[in-house]
């Protein structure tokens, strides 16, 4: 996948990862790949939910060891 | 400018008051139609925190200026964040809930259920944001805790203000929708630890085998709790006759319905037993017996004075699923069209056997959500 930027939001509480999301958001490309890497459990689903009313694409999600990482595309 | 916080606490009291308030939920809109605060007094609004990051002021206008205004979210952190956007804007009367639906979910409000004979008194600990009761019955020194929840500190330091030391612990069965503080509180107070034998096939750790007759007495007074076999929630369920006045019926019976049988992945199996236990075994007993069971799935199961309490004579006549007459329309009412299953269920059960044991943050995120033990 061609990751335009990573954002690295681990050890930040809620809501600190959707609001740090937001910003790099706006300094990639629409149609770019954002991926964004955050320990708050809660993240998944805010993010989930963020990406979906902003109108991006969630296009994939993992979690490994604790470190969840998502790829978001700009809508 | 800083933000007003709210306790659990207090949220709590004023659940139990029925006083008015308004609820700002920002948590996602799947979370909250999940499970939220619930009172019949509250007003809600729910508006994702993500949606106010560029400012709140397309929600200026539907919130009250008249009443408090409590901010909620999942851990205190997102709800702080728009509280205090809210409070630049010039309202006063906003609070966040200090530690969000977390802290919520693991307050626990002790209340009086009566007093026993001799001195002793029972209490009923109801965990308002899940639904979780447990007990505390003294006696002469002595206590028994009847389904702990995980928060045993608060059992322990209640029984040092009491200045009763606890003995027992009991659970009805092993728990799918909670993490069972029983274990914990057993290590913590040396008392000792009962489970059902037939829901304890699994666990890897010792326990003292609670069977059908078995009699413990709690203080030298003999408050006596009896336990009678009731499966049909799982194969193992156990109730407790205490002092001969009330019956602990775990999650076979609830005030306004009954325990599901398929949280063990067994109903087919266990629906005959559940069937035998209300509609034979509960018969038997004396109509003037007070049900407290091990949760409340509505407010409206709560009395004036925020117990979960009632005649078993008067649940014959109003509840429901004790008058089904027909087995095969029973069979299909606790086994078809069933609520969705507790968060994480099955991880839960394994913790309660000891078979696995998350660390505390786990266990919060694994006990998320309403408890979904009953079916109506």
């Amino acid at each position: 996948m061609n990751v335009a930027k990573v954002l690295d939001a681990k050890g930040l509480a809620c809501p600190m990862p959707i609001v740090r999301t937001k910003k790099a958001m706006k300094e990639v490309e629409s149609g770019e790949v954002l991926e964004v890497h955050a320990t708050d459990a809660g993240a998944k689903s805010d993010l989930t939910a963020w990406v979906k009313s902003g109108g991006h694409e969630l296009l994939e999600d993992q979690e490994d060891n604790g470190v969840y990482k998502f790829w978001i595309k700009k809508g | 400018m800083a933000i007003k916080e709210m306790t659990v606490k207090e949220v709590a009291k004023k659940v139990l008051n029925k006083e008015n308030m308004f609820i700002l939920d920002v948590r996602t809109e799947d979370a909250f139609q999940d499970w939220k605060i619930e009172s019949d007094s509250f007003d809600y609004m729910n508006v994702p925190y993500f949606d106010l990051l560029d400012g709140v002021e397309e929600i200026m206008d539907d919130l009250p200026k008249d009443k408090d205004v409590l901010v909620v979210c999942a851990k205190g952190g997102s709800s702080q964040m728009v509280g205090e956007m809210l409070v630049d804007e010039g309202f006063t009367n906003v609070y966040s809930l200090e530690g969000g639906m977390k802290a919520w979910s693991e307050h626990l409000e002790p209340i009086k259920v009566n007093d026993l004979k001799d001195g002793g008194e029972l209490y009923q600990f109801v965990r308002i944001g899940k639904g979780c009761l447990s007990y505390m019955v003294v006696s002469n020194g002595e206590a028994a805790v009847i389904d702990a929840t995980r928060m045993t500190d608060v059992y322990v330091n209640f029984a040092k203000e009491l200045g009763v030391e606890i003995k027992h612990i009991f659970d009805t069965h092993l728990h799918a929708d909670h993490i069972s503080g029983g274990r914990t509180l057993a290590e913590q107070t040396g008392g000792t630890y009962w489970l059902p034998p037939k829901d304890a096939t699994e666990v890897t750790f010792d326990y003292a085998k609670l069977e059908d007759g078995e009699h413990v007495t709690i203080g030298s007074t003999q408050i006596d709790i009896n336990a009678i076999y009731s499966p049909g929630h799982t194969i193992g369920s156990t109730s407790f006759v205490v002092d001969n006045q009330y019956l602990m019926t775990g999650d076979i019976l609830f005030i306004d319905s009954i325990g599901r049988p398929d949280l063990a992945g067994k109903a087919e199996d266990w629906v005959m037993d559940l069937r035998e236990t209300l509609y034979t075994r509960y018969q038997e007993l004396s109509d003037e017996l007070i049900v407290l069971p091990a949760h409340f799935m509505i407010m409206d199961e709560l009395n004036e004075d925020g117990t979960v309490a009632e005649k078993l004579g008067v649940l014959f006549e109003k509840n429901h699923g004790l008058n089904i007459d027909d087995q095969d329309e029973f069979r299909k009412m606790v086994t078809e069209n069933l609520p969705p299953q507790p968060n994480a269920y099955q991880e839960i059960r394994e913790t309660n056997m000891g078979k696995i044991n998350p660390e505390d943050e786990k266990q919060r995120e694994m006990e998320i959500g309403p408890n979904r033990c009953a079916v109506r």
